[in-house]
């Protein structure tokens, strides 16, 4: 089932007597989630991910614009018609219920000829169970399961009724960094397994870009990008893009350019560049560098971290608007760490340049 | 904390016991059988319990409708809350004059509940002087007036500390509002609903000042006397001076409050592991 997005947008009125415009928590977003894809939503956090996820499962109604699931308008329909599965940040799992009864309880909630049988509710809950790997559990209250256990209740409780959609909002944020790592490998496989639309909302970029089929990237309730993780990785639209993906992040230096030459401080880094004279922003993945002893951009060296396969350089440079440049280069290169200074060519794939004013992509 | 109630069960089995002399005749379960035959200690056993049986879950009941109702409204929550707790910090006497005024039938006025049973077209009824189940009603709507702030307040923020988020995921689910409130409100506040049910036995079994301030300190005249109003009497009222009477009363007070907390709390372990 693909989900479309028409114009939705949705305000806030605001409680501040100071600032009392609304706020715009969602701002006219255009898009389509593909059919049985993995989509995440990713922003810094009051960005508008969970509201529009909110939107989605009509526990919010928007202020304007439409919500299509396939071909049907589902703007105006509560949440229990929409044929969602919703899992939340902290599971939401009924406290006083085991297991079963949680994985149970949206089946008990059926009417008319949707309704259940004792065994088909048993078959269907078993079903999700053993998906989600937890039939061992069966009986077991939520405060006796782990986080992880418990988050795969959750999943289970979201999913028993075949949803069309299924969303999860924040589901990684509540475990341990080993737990997450599994738990979005296992999501990832549910979501193949069952095939269902899934959107999943983050605000971890590497867990959005390991997982995701598509990721919409967003800021202040504007989407700014929206595409395959590793195509926005390569080719962001501008500077916030650029910045808010990839670990270690983003280099950005303030530069100039002149007569198609592009200029950090007085160095050239790079010739040919198709873009008008004036100040820019350049942005320099951590893996864009090539040391060189001979190289156009010079560096105050700091220190360098050695992590086997690669070496991470890290040195400073006045225009740089980072605390510290992260350089990684393979081990293979020696780096002379008692030299004040480094060099380095740059890779021009790996160098966006953004306009300094609007920060729009330009090279 | 113990001693006063091992000194009461020792007078309990003496007979005679006289408190200025600390003598007794004799140790027996005379007192016992004594008060379990004297028709006032059972006319006070009776109006116990069926203060205890109607006013309880009467008022544990109206309570939760009415924090519920108090949890929905936005608008001027905190002046009805105020309202609704303002009972509480009254005075029982005062309360009770107020009782008095409303259903008391005099010879210049019938009272206003008799004004209004009028207007509907019944007949008056004496309810402070008339008849048993009218006197009786009047204690229990008292008794129920009287403890409902403070289950109100209990149960108005154990409503509001539930976590929001159970709603949300009912709501996802499609349930239905009946069962939302079955299935997830009401286990999730049922500590505090036990709480006040067997805070609400005790306090109803030790029930005494409410029948005072409605039906004055004469109560066995008025056949409204309570258990504890039977103790009392039985040491200084006007037929008093019997303190060994006085605590075999209190004992089996003491035995039939704790066998009901006991029952309430078993009955609570063992829905817990059903749940």
């Amino acid at each position: 089932m693909k989900v479309v997005l028409k114009n939705l947008t949705k305000r806030f009125p605001s409680r501040d007597k100071k600032h009392p415009e609304d706020v715009i928590a969602v701002n006219d977003f255009d898009f389509t989630i593909p059919d049985g894809k993995l989509i995440g939503l990713l922003g810094p956090s009051g960005c508008g991910k969970s509201t529009t996820l909110n939107l989605i499962s009509g526990l919010e109604k928007p202020t304007k614009g439409q919500i299509f699931f396939g071909e049907d308008d589902v703007t105006k329909l509560p949440p229990e018609n929409r044929g969602i599965g919703l899992v939340f940040q902290n599971y939401a799992l009924y406290p006083h219920l085991t297991v079963r009864q949680n994985i149970m309880f949206p089946l008990q909630n059926l009417k008319g000829e949707q309704k259940m049988t004792k065994a088909e509710m048993n078959n269907a809950v078993m079903g999700v169970a053993k998906l989600v790997q937890i039939d061992s559990l069966m009986e077991r209250r939520p405060a006796e399961l782990s986080g992880g256990q418990q988050q795969r209740v959750a999943i289970a409780r979201a999913l028993v009724k075949m949803p069309k959609v299924l969303l999860l909002d924040e589901p990684l944020s509540n475990l341990d960094a080993r737990l997450r790592l599994q738990t979005r490998e296992e999501i990832r496989r549910i979501q193949k397994e069952t095939k269902i639309t899934t959107i999943f909302v983050t605000h971890d970029q590497e867990e959005a870009m390991s997982i995701c089929d598509q990721i919409v990237v967003m800021k202040d309730g504007v989407v700014h990008q929206i595409g395959a993780p590793q195509d926005v990785y390569d080719s962001p639209k501008n500077l916030f893009v650029a910045k808010f993906l990839g670990t270690p992040p983003i280099n950005v230096f303030e530069g100039e350019v002149k007569e198609g030459k592009l200029l950090i401080g007085k160095e050239t880094v790079l010739e040919d560049v198709n873009v008008k004279d004036g100040k820019v922003f350049v942005a320099i993945r951590p893996e864009g560098f090539i040391p060189n002893e001979e190289g156009k951009l010079t560096l105050d060296l700091e220190r360098i971290e050695v992590m086997g396969r690669d070496i991470s350089v890290i040195a400073h440079h006045p225009l740089c608007q980072n605390t510290d440049i992260r350089a990684i280069v393979s081990s293979s290169n020696s780096i002379d760490i008692d030299k004040e200074k480094v060099r380095f060519d740059l890779k021009p794939e790996k160098v966006f340049v953004f306009d300094s004013a609007s920060e729009e992509r330009l090279f | 904390m113990i001693y006063p109630l091992v000194d009461v069960f020792i007078y309990s089995f003496e007979e005679g016991y006289n408190s200025a002399s600390q003598t007794s005749f004799g140790t027996g379960i005379y007192n016992y059988s004594y008060v379990l035959h004297d028709p006032y200690f059972l006319q006070a056993l009776k109006n116990t319990l069926i203060l205890v049986v109607i006013t309880v879950p009467t008022s544990t009941i109206l309570s939760l409708l009415i924090s519920l109702g108090l949890n929905k409204i936005t608008k001027l929550k905190e002046l009805f809350q105020t309202i609704y707790f303002l009972p509480y910090v009254t005075n029982t006497l005062a309360v009770g004059l107020v009782f008095m005024i409303l259903f008391k039938k005099t010879a210049y006025t019938d009272g206003m509940v008799n004004i209004l049973i009028n207007a509907f077209g019944g007949k008056s009824v004496d309810f402070i002087e008339g008849p048993y189940w009218a006197k009786m009603m009047v204690l229990c709507i008292y008794t129920v007036w009287i403890v409902m702030p403070f289950k109100v307040l209990v149960l108005t923020s154990s409503l509001a500390s539930v976590n929001p988020i159970y709603y949300s995921a009912a709501k996802v689910d499609g349930t239905s509002n009946t069962r939302i409130f079955f299935k997830i409100t009401l286990p999730m506040i049922s500590p505090m609903i036990f709480y006040l049910i067997i805070t609400g036995f005790i306090g109803a079994f030790k029930a005494y000042s409410d029948a005072v301030a409605l039906f004055g300190t004469n109560l066995n005249v008025a056949e409204m006397n309570t258990i504890v109003g039977y103790v009392y009497d039985m040491l200084y009222g006007d037929s008093g001076g019997y303190p060994s009477y006085a605590s075999s009363a209190a004992i089996i007070l003491f035995t039939i409050v704790l066998t009901i907390t006991v029952i309430n709390l078993l009955v609570r372990n063992k829905k817990q592991v059903n749940v």
